[in-house]
């Protein structure tokens, strides 16, 4: 499903084709910008400015860089094993509620002891959550793309459910748990480079973007440095063959999945224990389902995923600054920038495969290259 | 050329930037439901619009996408100077809270939540009274003796519309009946206009001839509903009665509008006041609407009723009873 085409040199598949795909989002974003019209030209300065351009601006960028890691990688580690989970948003949210009970019950304890038991909590929670359509698939055949997009409706409604009757304290008018106490909070990246001695802007950037860069290098050796890994790889390019093999498909499903989970309820450390300090409603914010743009955009590699985590925050956060900037872009039209790209670079990934992969098989490259 | 390029619109920046750095510089930053909802933050526009068309001051505003972006909003407007800062929605409470610490020479202010610091105006609203004559008005239209309530999200602020509505109700015909429904628990529950008509429906199924909403962006498909089955619905928060001129018997009006104008108007006159103001009839923070698209529809009995009603909730002889004092409804 994901194997690139053979005769294409490696750069064309990793570098061109992406560019490409980009490129032509771009252009049509610029061509919807021109009918409402602003200039796109002035439009791009001021979202990279708004992504790149001053610290705070950079520190939003990364904090969600940090979202799309944990899901993208989510995605890929499941996607390598011919899974399609898409149901990272649910894992997550389930991951929040996990994070939440340990900041709320344990917030006595030293940090150096519950940010461990948080990571632990976070995983355990968002693969628990895998689990039950990691099983169903293994044993009954139920398929992941139809059971886990149906555990995220079941998660939304769990979490309403917590929310509203059980986690929320008397009177509030808002559906969210109290604030952690501080020893719950994970340090943010700018406190903790004052206590260094280096003065950086304020934005809600966390110890999690260290963390989120760990699991990338973590399923970059998972996938290509262990036995596991390459059983998971065996996996999703030919099952019969990994069954004929002596792997145990079953138990493979059920592992990628959980792994798969896991990943992607870090992503409530992000949120919940480094920017909100407290569970709300909704925080997954459709992370989830970005994720999977972010990992076939990435081509399901960690490297690949954390540069293109990177654009889309870059996106987010220079989005939200133009349509702070420009009044009649709207939040609606950032909305439609990020879905061309999406559309451009996930759905439409092989529009432009062909004619590439023809010009680099006509006599005129051939020719060149000789 | 790049690089002049960049020079270029990087001045143009500055200029625009510039046409800003008057002495007043008033925002609004909208709750989810966005600037232009017919409803709640649309009243916050209206305000600031009104304010502009007064004074010439520009005005900057922002809607959100997320929850995470409250306080990058409230931060992005103090960084940059603007002040008085109007956070329309109880939702921006914690956000809020940070921000105005954070800033304690900027000057914000907050719609339906009271946030207690030294730099910050809390405005809420005593919707019971507005709702209690709109309920007059609905038992007096309603010929069935039947009336509906629909709530938007079920938090108590909204079983506060509900109350005084029952309440407006029951004093006008005790025998009257009111079905009540909310939407949903989240904060979809808002803006979901396809499941307010059903439940507005249901209450005509059940009799019901006249519906209030209280529910944003839901109630557009409320008072649609109401339209469409040749029944009365009742608005809410800003002058819905021109959505569907004679069949919307009302609107309670929630002066979400006068709120945001007199918050800049203050600002504009250095006369910034924290603290809470409670805004009810005797204010002019709630009333109903009454124009060419409904008068019609109000007879002059029924004008009458409701005057009266308002004299009396004005001078205290009858005091509507405020849910969120003990969380319960004696109506």
């Amino acid at each position: 499903m994901s194997g690139p085409s053979r005769e294409l040199p490696r750069w064309v598949d990793i570098g061109l084709i992406p560019f490409v795909n980009l490129s032509a989002a771009f252009l049509v974003t610029g061509l919807v910008f021109l009918a409402i019209g602003e200039s796109p030209v002035d439009s791009v300065i001021i979202m990279l400015n708004g992504a790149f351009g001053y610290g705070t601006g950079l520190g939003y960028t990364l904090f969600y860089t940090t979202n799309f890691i944990f899901t993208g990688l989510a995605f890929a580690v499941a996607f390598h094993a011919g899974l399609f989970n898409i149901g990272a948003e649910g894992q997550a949210y389930l991951g929040g509620l996990g994070v939440a009970l340990v900041c709320l019950s344990l917030g006595f304890l030293p940090m150096v002891i519950i940010i461990p038991l948080a990571i632990i909590a976070a995983a355990l929670f968002g693969a628990a959550w895998a689990f039950i359509p990691a099983y169903l698939q293994a044993k009954r055949g139920s398929h992941v793309v139809i059971t886990t997009i149906m555990f995220n409706f079941i998660a939304s409604a769990l979490m309403i459910y917590l929310l509203v009757n059980v986690l929320s304290p008397k009177g509030s008018m808002n559906p969210e748990t109290r604030t952690f106490d501080p020893n719950a909070h994970l340090p943010l990246i700018h406190d903790v480079l004052a206590g260094l001695g280096m003065a950086v802007a304020r934005s809600p950037l966390n110890l999690s973007f260290i963390w989120a860069l760990v699991c990338a290098v973590a399923v970059w050796l998972l996938l290509w440095h262990t036995t596991l890994g390459y059983q998971l790889r065996v996996l999703g390019a030919n099952p019969s063959a990994a069954a004929y093999a002596g792997m145990k498909p079953q138990r493979l499903i059920v592992i990628a999945m959980m792994i798969s989970g896991g990943l992607a309820g870090f992503l409530a450390l992000n949120e919940i224990m480094g920017a909100s300090n407290r569970l709300l409603l909704q925080f997954t914010a459709g992370y989830g389902f970005v994720g999977i743009a972010v990992a076939l955009m990435g081509r399901s590699h960690p490297f690949g995923i954390v540069l293109s985590a990177l654009l889309f925050g870059a996106l987010y956060q220079g989005g939200a600054d133009l349509s702070f900037e420009k009044p009649t872009i709207t939040r609606d039209m950032i909305v439609v920038v990020q879905g061309l790209i999406i559309l451009f670079a996930g759905a439409l990934e092989h529009m432009f495969r062909p004619q590439i992969a023809r010009f680099f098989a006509s006599s005129w490259f051939k020719a060149k290259e000789a | 050329m790049i690089r002049k390029l960049f020079a270029a619109v990087a001045m143009t920046a500055l200029m625009t930037g510039a046409s800003w750095a008057a002495d007043d510089k008033p925002a609004v930053a909208y709750d989810l439901g966005g600037r232009n909802d017919k409803s709640f933050n649309e009243g916050a526009f209206m305000g600031a619009e009104k304010f502009k068309a007064d004074t010439g001051i520009a005005f900057k505003d922002f809607e959100i996408q997320n929850d995470g972006q409250r306080e990058q909003a409230l931060r992005k407007f103090a960084e940059a100077g603007f002040s008085p800062i109007v956070a329309v929605g109880y939702s921006y409470e914690q956000a809020l809270k940070k921000v105005a610490a954070e800033f304690p020479n900027t000057h914000f202010a907050i719609i339906d939540m009271v946030v207690e610091a030294p730099n910050v105006a809390s405005i809420v609203f005593k919707e019971q009274e507005g709702s209690y004559l709109v309920g007059v008005l609905a038992a007096l239209a309603s010929k069935t003796d039947k009336v509906g309530f629909v709530g938007g999200m079920d938090i108590p602020l909204i079983r506060r519309f509900a109350c005084g509505y029952v309440g407006g109700v029951k004093a006008t015909k005790s025998g009257a009946e009111v079905f009540q429904n909310m939407t949903g628990t989240t904060g979809e529950a808002w803006s979901d206009p396809a499941k307010g008509g059903e439940l507005a429906k249901s209450q005509f199924d059940r009799g019901a001839d006249v519906v209030y909403h209280a529910a944003g962006g839901t109630g557009i498909g409320v008072l649609q509903a109401a339209a469409d089955a040749g029944k009365l619905g009742i608005g809410v928060d800003s002058n819905q009665n021109g959505l569907h001129p004679g069949k919307v018997l009302t609107s309670m009006l929630k002066r979400v509008d006068v709120a945001t104008y007199n918050v800049f108007k203050a600002g504009q006159d250095g006369a910034f006041k924290p603290g809470v103001t409670v805004l009810g009839l005797a204010e002019g923070g709630v009333g109903w609407a009454l124009d060419d698209n409904n008068k019609a529809l109000i007879t002059p009995e029924m004008k009458a009723a409701v005057d009266k009603a308002e004299a009396d909730i004005k001078a205290g002889t009858v005091k509507v009873h405020d849910y969120m004092s003990d969380s319960a409804c004696p109506y």
